[in-house]
């Protein structure tokens, strides 16, 4: 299938003192998908945005927007996407008018176009009725809103979303979702990160799962999880020391194809779960591991998620990225 | 040139807003060096100070030309404050994500600050006059003084945004703002003359850009154009070299930090 390609990384790399915040990463964004780029903190996520914005200088590598390059050609660059920042990317004191007006100014609008626009936008978001109180007023939520709005201004062909749902409660997440997809309808395309799994799944139509500044794996998450083969089997044990040897004693059984140990059991990819199952059960009997809990699904994507990071999200320290 | 003019008005604007919007703390800057200063430093010290070492017919003559650059030199270094939350909050990376020319972020703190710092530097002279000082060398005196409070201002701004652009915490950007501003001050001539001050302070004294400016700004209050006119001949050119210096070490700055 050929499909025009709006962003184009090549063997991007970016250090710190020495450190490699993103070493070698290399993916393409097609015209009007939604790709996400998903991992724990401090797996490099923003470093990448940041030079997609043409706010970061790469060490060794480039990235194109829509054929130009963030360094060369920034200027341009600039001029062709919508960033939406992580929250709190809010003046307290202006209105969320005035962020737009400033905006509009910024993007060299016109005042008659800049209005026609903010009308149109603070109607969207759903902010006609707040849109002249000061944003220290303003809910999570609706803080938001505003910054998706304050991104949408410049009426881009591309959106740069960062963490758009982080801290936010449920109903504001669901629409935020909800605006994400009809962007993707009017045409968009949307690169966003996020650490939330579930919203990588529902929203993106394609992934790069990131770790340390590498790309683990990339594709749409369907075919990330059909990749991975059969079955999960989940264990949670009461007596956790044991888990090392009940570990061993699967390892290499016949349909027992990954086993991965987890802080209160295993993680057990099998070919099939009837001929599997009753083999653990066994295993865990005679070193007289005790089931607390057994869960058996089709994979998920925390499954992907494990299978090539070795970890879990959840494992991840709340550490602030960069 | 056009869309140079939109940005850097739209981003003043903004400043405005801020301030306008934030009227007791507008209320307590502005207050502030008139009434700790002038008023009951200039007061208090009316019979404490010797007019035969001051050279003045009254303490708060002398000290106004003090208070005139120390405003300045607040207004100078706190320039940057804002920037510095814009930083924090990822608001600065949203203006530099749009198509902006690089400058303007900076040009319109600039343009704020000079303009906030003027207009307190007349309402202090205005306060002054309440007082009896009257300026020596009349509205062209006056004008002369503004232009001496932003050179100086310019330089001190630019530390100031150096400083909001290199800090890792704003908590370190405080400290040193709390640690510059009170020592300059002590060791400038503008609550003593540099002639009564200890000799090692007065040596010091004569390395402060503060100096420079207040030694022309109080002749031109107090004594006259004669007097004025080779004090502010040297502080223009005192003030060239600082203002050199500190815009080449905030850009520098500026640009490591956004890239």
């Amino acid at each position: 299938m050929d499909r025009t390609i709006a962003i184009n990384v090549s063997h991007l790399c970016k250090s710190y003192d020495g450190h490699k915040a993103i070493d070698d990463l290399s993916f393409h964004v097609y015209a009007g998908e939604i790709f996400g780029l998903l991992g724990p903190n401090g797996a490099g996520k923003s470093t990448m945005l940041r030079t997609l914005i043409t706010l970061l200088h790469p060490t060794s590598g480039a990235a194109t927007v829509l054929g130009h390059d963030t360094v060369r050609e920034a200027d341009v660059v600039r001029t062709l996407f919508g960033y939406v920042p992580q929250e709190r990317a809010i003046d307290r004191f202006l209105t969320g008018r005035e962020h737009l007006e400033l905006l509009g100014a910024l993007y060299h609008l016109t005042k008659e176009e800049a209005a026609r626009r903010i009308a149109e936008l603070l109607k969207l978001v759903e902010l006609e009725a707040h849109a002249d109180r000061p944003a220290k007023t303003y809910s999570g939520g609706m803080k938001r809103k505003l910054d998706i709005a304050c991104g949408l201004l410049p009426d881009p062909k591309i959106l740069f979303l960062d963490e758009p749902t982080l801290g936010l409660d449920v109903p504001s997440r669901l629409r935020i979702w909800e605006y994400v997809r009809m962007l993707k309808a009017r045409g968009m395309t949307v690169l966003m990160t996020t650490n939330y799994l579930d919203e990588a799944d529902q929203l993106c139509d394609r992934i790069a799962i990131i770790d340390g500044g590498k790309i683990k794996t990339l594709g749409a998450p369907a075919e990330l999880k059909i990749a991975l083969g059969g079955d999960i089997v989940s264990l949670t044990i009461k007596e956790t020391a044991r888990i090392g040897a009940l570990a061993a004693a699967v390892t290499g059984q016949p349909a027992i194809r990954t086993v991965n140990t987890t802080a209160t059991g295993l993680d057990i990819r099998v070919e099939s779960a009837e001929k599997a199952i009753p083999a653990i059960l066994d295993a865990a009997n005679r070193l007289g591991c005790r089931l607390e809990f057994i869960d058996y699904h089709r994979p998920r994507l925390d499954d992907v998620f494990i299978a090539h990071t070795g970890r879990s999200m959840k494992d991840d320290l709340p550490t602030k990225e960069e | 040139m056009q869309h140079y003019w939109q940005e850097i008005s739209a981003l003043t604007m903004r400043w405005v807003l801020r301030l306008s919007r934030e009227k007791f703390s507008m209320l307590f800057t502005l207050v502030q060096p008139m009434l700790f200063w002038l008023i009951f430093f200039g007061n208090l010290f009316q019979r404490a100070a010797d007019t035969q070492v001051t050279q003045a017919p009254n303490y708060i003559s002398f000290l106004a030309a003090g208070v005139v650059v120390m405003t300045v030199l607040n207004n100078g270094l706190a320039g940057g404050v804002d920037l510095l939350f814009d930083k924090e909050n990822g608001f600065l990376e949203r203006l530099m994500s749009t198509p902006i020319h690089r400058s303007s972020v900076i040009l319109s703190r600039f343009i704020f600050v000079m303009t906030i710092t003027s207009l307190q530097v007349l309402v202090i002279l205005g306060v002054a006059f309440l007082f009896g000082v009257q300026p020596a060398t009349g509205l062209l005196g006056i004008a002369t003084i503004l232009l001496i409070g932003m050179m100086f201002g310019v330089g001190l701004t630019s530390i100031s945004m150096a400083m909001a652009f290199s800090v890792k915490s704003h908590g370190d950007f405080f400290s040193v703002l709390g640690f510059l501003s009170l020592p300059m001050i002590f060791l400038s001539s503008a609550l003593v003359p540099l002639s009564a001050m200890p000799g090692w302070m007065s040596v010091l004294a004569q390395f402060n850009p503060m100096t420079w400016a207040i030694d022309a700004v109080r002749p031109l209050i107090l004594s006259g154009w004669s007097e004025a006119l080779p004090h502010v001949g040297m502080v223009v050119v005192v003030m060239l070299v600082f203002d050199a210096l500190c815009l080449y070490g905030g850009a520098k700055a500026f640009r490591r930090a956004m890239g």
